[in-house]
């Protein structure tokens, strides 16, 4: 029983870690695909300021993860941590340059400068999202073995970890965008609303397709977690079908009322059902269950303390947090030393009002581009995984 | 007998990357801190500018604290990914440790993170809450911060000076049965380490910000604005420095006891004898000490307070259960002390002028001083881990689990450590560089102030060159 709330308490962290992490990765994604300078002022002003005041608080749930992880899993945490040691390594190095790059881009003075950061920030939340998602691909899998000592590449190179390693950077900017289009609409701007709606849209078809495309190869690949998924794990499935639906067509009738809560209820669906699909086995394919993973009955109490006592600090902090954000309290203002946003990234005059439309609207192609070309990619690679 | 058990496993398979775990360990770790110490007492010394700003209506103080915030959002964010690189570290360099004790030191840590996420919630309100909320609420918005330092920093040091002290747990088999929370977390070492690292996080604090202010001062700029700095970073650091040398004399005591051969490498104590000497500096190589002062009888009296206290030397344990280059140990710990005591004679000097004569001393050697008392401050704290950590060898755990044995078995790990070198080389210098940037970026503001007809610089940093088309795709 005790081992089971802890189970639950490490896929709630993860859920958090998926709909609040994931969605300023996100938002660094967009930042890369946003464009030269002038074209992509708007949309990175409007990034910065809704990732800054809470993407700390956010990164910390990895932190919380990783901790009740090897708390009340020792056994497991050291084998996923030698055999996936690679793909670990370079999640972390983008963890480092996202944060770094971020933080820097705000206080340096020249655009060149910036303009590094800024790139560093928006590739590593690219690079590290995928192979956060070929790690969680190969333990679902069934690619860790219980003794592992020894990293191993074919562990998290099959189809379906790179279809994970993909189907995360997809989720990661579905999220990013649908919570954007909420911060543009609280801001009234509307050309931005617009904007994120599309690229919410086009990551929404992405992500779907995606994960439609990980079922059918579990279908072939592992028949276990295919049946799992398909069968305990289905009302999972279902929700997290239907709210990624619901929230497509929300956005499609230009109506996007509720979309946040409805996009993360997505997301959460997906990594419920993974849970789901394999309890109580921590390592799937060997013996490694919730109980067996190493943590006698007293530490796994005492992780639970611990929760209950973070529950009470932490979640009130985290509501005064977001509340204020939500009411736009945090942020540096326009002039002197202390402004909170680039002056680069400072959207000019102008750009909130609805005469800019048409000019954005003619750039709906990049996204809807860029959309295309990762569904056709992904599933050329497939295609040659499967011929092998 | 648990010991023996594990050193048999050790001979079976000795992880070849213990070496290059180890350095890795020790550079991600030796940066982290200094962000760590900065985490810890950073916000305590803004918030303590603010508070004198509010209370006295003092806008010198608050300038200062708006500042300071700004720096502090660059270095709270360097230290959150940098501590992330140390918790993936745990696992990924260390997994025989965390594969066999995690269940009993990852408890701590949970508690770590609890107060993570406070000082990560909170500094998102307080670091961009200046401009919106009111003077006050702005002030107790940071409290949480300062709070939450403190007791992360205990937590996080409950785990180290577990490894020195393993306490509060049942091993049978092989495997963990029983935990006991309380005395993981408070364990015998942590009494003293606790306070150590805490004081050390202020005193680093402290005078680094003391320093920059003492180097705006030696270059003339005598000015409210520059010794309210000073007098903001340097008074508390100075007032702690004689607590930290008493806690830290305490700690050398414990150890005596509680790990003697650690003590014994710091001391040179080859054997257990009375009337031990005591050796300030000095390389030991082959049985004797070189280049070192001999100070008879003394290190048994700070042991025992007499010269008959007898001093466990390393010749009570094999040498393989030495601590490897002893004189690296007995080195760091000496410029330890060194420097602290230094640090409470600058002190001192100060306390006397001021109980003197109300003023600050004007010699510039004292200024010199303060201007490298941060870095002093910091050689200080990374010589006190270089001792604790070289000083623990060859265990991770204390005569539980040998720290071969706990270094991963994959290769490679030369290869990370270099290209972390590289990382950190170059996140060292861009965060050095953007301090810097801010720091001219200020005074470029003073300026502006004093010559209203000077070029804004506003205005030269948001230039058309801003809108130059280049794309950002080509980076």
């Amino acid at each position: 029983m005790a081992y089971d709330t802890v189970g639950a308490i490490l896929l709630a962290g993860i859920t958090l870690y998926a709909v609040l992490g994931g969605a300023d990765f996100g938002g660094g994604l967009w930042d890369l695909l946003a464009g030269n300078t002038a074209q992509g002022r708007a949309p990175r002003a409007l990034i910065d300021e809704s990732i800054t005041p809470v993407w700390e608080a956010n990164h910390v749930w990895l932190v919380f993860n990783l901790v009740i992880f090897w708390t009340a899993f020792p056994h497991a945490f050291a084998a996923v941590m030698s055999a996936l040691a690679l793909p670990l390594w370079l999640a972390l190095a983008g963890i480092v340059l996202r944060g770094a790059g971020f933080a820097f881009r705000k206080e340096l003075s020249t655009l060149s400068m910036q303009r590094a950061a800024g790139a560093t920030f928006a590739f590593s939340s690219l690079v590290t999202p995928f192979f956060m998602g070929t790690v969680v691909g190969a333990i679902a899998t069934g690619a860790v073995p219980a003794d592992a000592s020894r990293a191993s590449l074919a562990a998290w190179t099959s189809p379906t970890s790179l279809l994970a390693g993909f189907l995360f950077v997809a989720a990661c900017g579905y999220l990013a965008a649908v919570y954007l289009v909420g911060e543009a609409t609280r801001r009234g701007n509307r050309a931005m609303r617009a904007y994120f709606a599309r690229r919410a849209q086009a990551a929404a078809i992405v992500a779907g397709a995606l994960s439609l495309a990980a079922l059918l190869e579990l279908q072939n690949s592992d028949k276990f977690l295919f049946d799992r998924l398909t069968g305990r794990s289905l009302p999972f499935v279902v929700v997290a079908g239907v709210c990624g639906l619901v929230v497509f067509a929300l956005l499609a009738i230009g109506r996007p009322i509720g979309i946040r809560i409805i996009a993360a209820l997505g997301v959460a669906a997906v990594v419920w059902g993974w849970g789901v699909a394999q309890y109580p086995v921590l390592l799937p394919g060997t013996a490694v269950t919730l109980s067996s993973a190493g943590a006698p009955q007293d530490t796994v109490v005492a992780v639970i303390v611990v929760f209950v006592a973070a529950v009470l600090l932490v979640g009130p902090s985290f509501a005064l947090l977001y509340a204020l954000q939500g009411r736009r309290m945090l942020g540096g203002g326009e002039h002197g030393a202390l402004a909170a946003v680039p002056a680069s990234l400072q959207a000019p005059p102008g750009a909130g009002r609805p005469r800019r439309e048409p000019a954005e609207r003619e750039r709906a192609g990049p996204a809807a581009h860029t959309a295309a070309l990762g569904v056709v990619t992904i599933a050329a690679v497939i295609r040659r995984m499967r011929q092998r | 007998m648990q010991a023996s058990a594990t050193v048999m496993h050790a001979a079976v398979q000795v992880s070849s990357q213990v070496v290059p775990a180890r350095a890795q360990m020790a550079t991600t770790l030796g940066f982290h801190i200094i962000l760590a110490c900065l985490g810890i007492a950073f916000p305590s010394i803004v918030l303590l500018a603010e508070f004198i700003g509010l209370r006295r209506n003092n806008e010198t103080a608050l300038l200062l604290a708006r500042r300071w915030s700004q720096a502090m959002g660059v270095l709270i964010a360097v230290g959150a990914v940098t501590g992330t690189v140390l918790s993936f570290e745990m696992g990924l360099l260390w997994p025989g440790l965390m594969r066999q004790y995690g269940a009993v030191l990852g408890f701590p840590f949970a508690i770590e993170g609890l107060f993570f996420f406070l000082e990560a919630i909170f500094a998102g309100v307080y670091l961009w809450g200046w401009q919106r909320l009111s003077g006050w609420a702005h002030f107790w918005s940071g409290m949480p911060i300062a709070v939450s330092g403190i007791f992360g920093a205990m937590s996080v040091i409950a785990v180290n000076s577990w490894m020195n002290q393993p306490g509060g747990f049942t091993e049978s088999g092989g495997k963990i049965t029983a935990v006991n929370p309380w005395q993981v977390f408070f364990n015998h070492a942590a009494i003293y380490e606790m306070p150590h690292m805490i004081l050390a996080a202020y005193m680093v604090a402290g005078f680094l910000v003391a320093g920059v202010y003492a180097v705006g001062i030696l270059r003339g700029r005598r000015d409210r604005y520059h010794y309210t700095g000073f007098a903001i970073g340097f008074v508390p650091a100075a007032i702690l420095t004689p607590f930290q040398i008493f806690v830290g004399d305490t700690a050398a005591r414990s150890i005596a006891s509680d790990q003697p051969v650690k003590f014994a490498a710091m001391e040179y104590v080859a054997q257990t004898s009375r009337q031990v000497p005591e050796w300030i500096a000095g390389v030991y190589v082959n049985g004797k000490v070189y280049a070192g002062i001999k100070i008879p009888y003394l290190d048994s009296l700070l042991v025992g307070f007499g010269p008959g206290t007898k001093v466990i030397g390393w010749d009570t344990v094999p040498p393989a259960d030495r601590p490897p280059v002893v004189w690296l140990i007995h080195l760091a710990f000496d410029v330890m002390v060194g420097i602290g005591t230094l640090l409470l004679l600058w002190g001192l000097w100060a306390a006397y002028e001021w109980w003197r004569r109300r003023r600050l001393p004007p010699q510039r050697p004292f200024w010199w001083a303060g201007a490298i008392s941060g870095l002093a401050a910091i050689v200080a704290m990374e010589c006190g881990w270089v001792v604790t950590e070289v000083g623990r060898q060859p265990w991770v755990v204390y005569q539980i689990l040998p720290t071969a044995d706990a270094a991963t078995t994959n290769g490679g790990v030369v290869t990370t450590l270099t290209l972390i070198i590289i990382l950190y080389a170059v996140l060292g210098v861009a965060t050095i560089a953007i301090l810097r940037l801010l720091s001219r970026r200020w005074r470029r503001g003073d300026t502006e102030e004093a010559v209203p007809y000077g070029p804004s610089p506003t205005q030269a940093g948001t230039g058309d060159h801003r809108d130059a088309d280049v794309d950002r795709a080509g980076l």
